[in-house]
């Protein structure tokens, strides 16, 4: 039977605990260096996690690229090395959690355009002859981990 | 904004009038719809970012859900771009432009 009590829950301490099943470490665990390996390639998939500023104007488009463009990556790669630094912790902080969940945002958003999802797909769930189940899948899970990371702050 | 260096007086290339006269509009920071982001980590990031209550986050960001858009923060320019860089490092689809 699939175990579905809560991964994520803050603490009374005020940090929070990280419930996750070995099986699923295993598949986090190499997501960070993956999506890092992608982030150094042109691939439009990453796009995604730089969109433009302003629409119409490609002058400031540049100078706003030029002004944010390395800090907001340098703060997505960090985001990676923490939740790679802890993916066996069982006790997370809450700038930990924040970084966890920097990353799986931006691998749903990667995995996400991959796939080219849109909103219908929630419904239609998994069909099972197709060659991208798996990557689905796994779009959902993280999904469905992402909503209780956000729970988990909330909650505080 | 250009770093070079000039030695003419900055009027020079400015159209007289019209531009001086009118006060700076307001930019607006628009965030758009996506198929991606969860309907909860939006709201988060409202509150988070903006302090907002839950009820005016969760209201704008049933309008990005619905009407494909909304206006979620507004000032100028320099506000404008920090809001919209901080919406970009959360992932969200957010452009700015003035309002009109």
């Amino acid at each position: 039977m699939a175990n579905l009590q809560p991964r994520v829950r803050r603490t009374r301490r005020g940090d929070f605990e990280l419930a996750l099943p070995d099986v699923e470490r295993q598949v986090l665990r190499s997501l960070p260096a993956q999506l890092r390996e992608l982030m150094s390639t042109d691939d439009p998939a990453v796009e995604r996690l730089f969109p433009p500023a302003y629409r119409d104007d490609p002058d400031s488009e540049a100078e706003y690229r030029a002004m944010v463009g390395g800090e907001l990556r340098n703060r997505r790669l960090s985001s990676l090395e923490v939740m790679e630094a802890t993916i066996d912790a069982t006790r997370l902080d809450e700038k930990q959690l924040l970084a966890w969940l920097g990353a799986i945002n931006d691998l749903r958003l990667v995995l996400g355009t991959r796939l080219e999802v849109t909103e219908d797909i929630y419904d239609q769930g998994i069909p099972e002859d197709d060659p991208s189940s798996l990557s689905l899948a796994l779009f959902f899970y993280l999904g469905w981990l992402e909503e209780q990371v956000v729970q988990a702050l909330a909650a505080g | 904004m250009s770093g070079a260096v000039s030695t003419a007086p900055v009027e020079v290339d400015r159209p007289s009038g019209e531009e001086v006269a009118v006060p700076d509009r307001p930019w607006v920071v628009i965030v758009w719809n996506d198929p991606i982001n969860l309907m909860s980590y939006v709201t988060w990031v409202f509150q988070k970012l903006f302090g907002y209550s839950l009820e005016k986050a969760t209201g704008l960001m049933l309008d990005v859900h619905h009407k494909g858009k909304a206006v979620v923060s507004s000032g100028p320019r320099e506000k404008a771009e920090f809001d919209t860089s901080r919406l970009h490092a959360h992932g969200l689809w957010a452009t700015m432009q003035k309002d009109v």
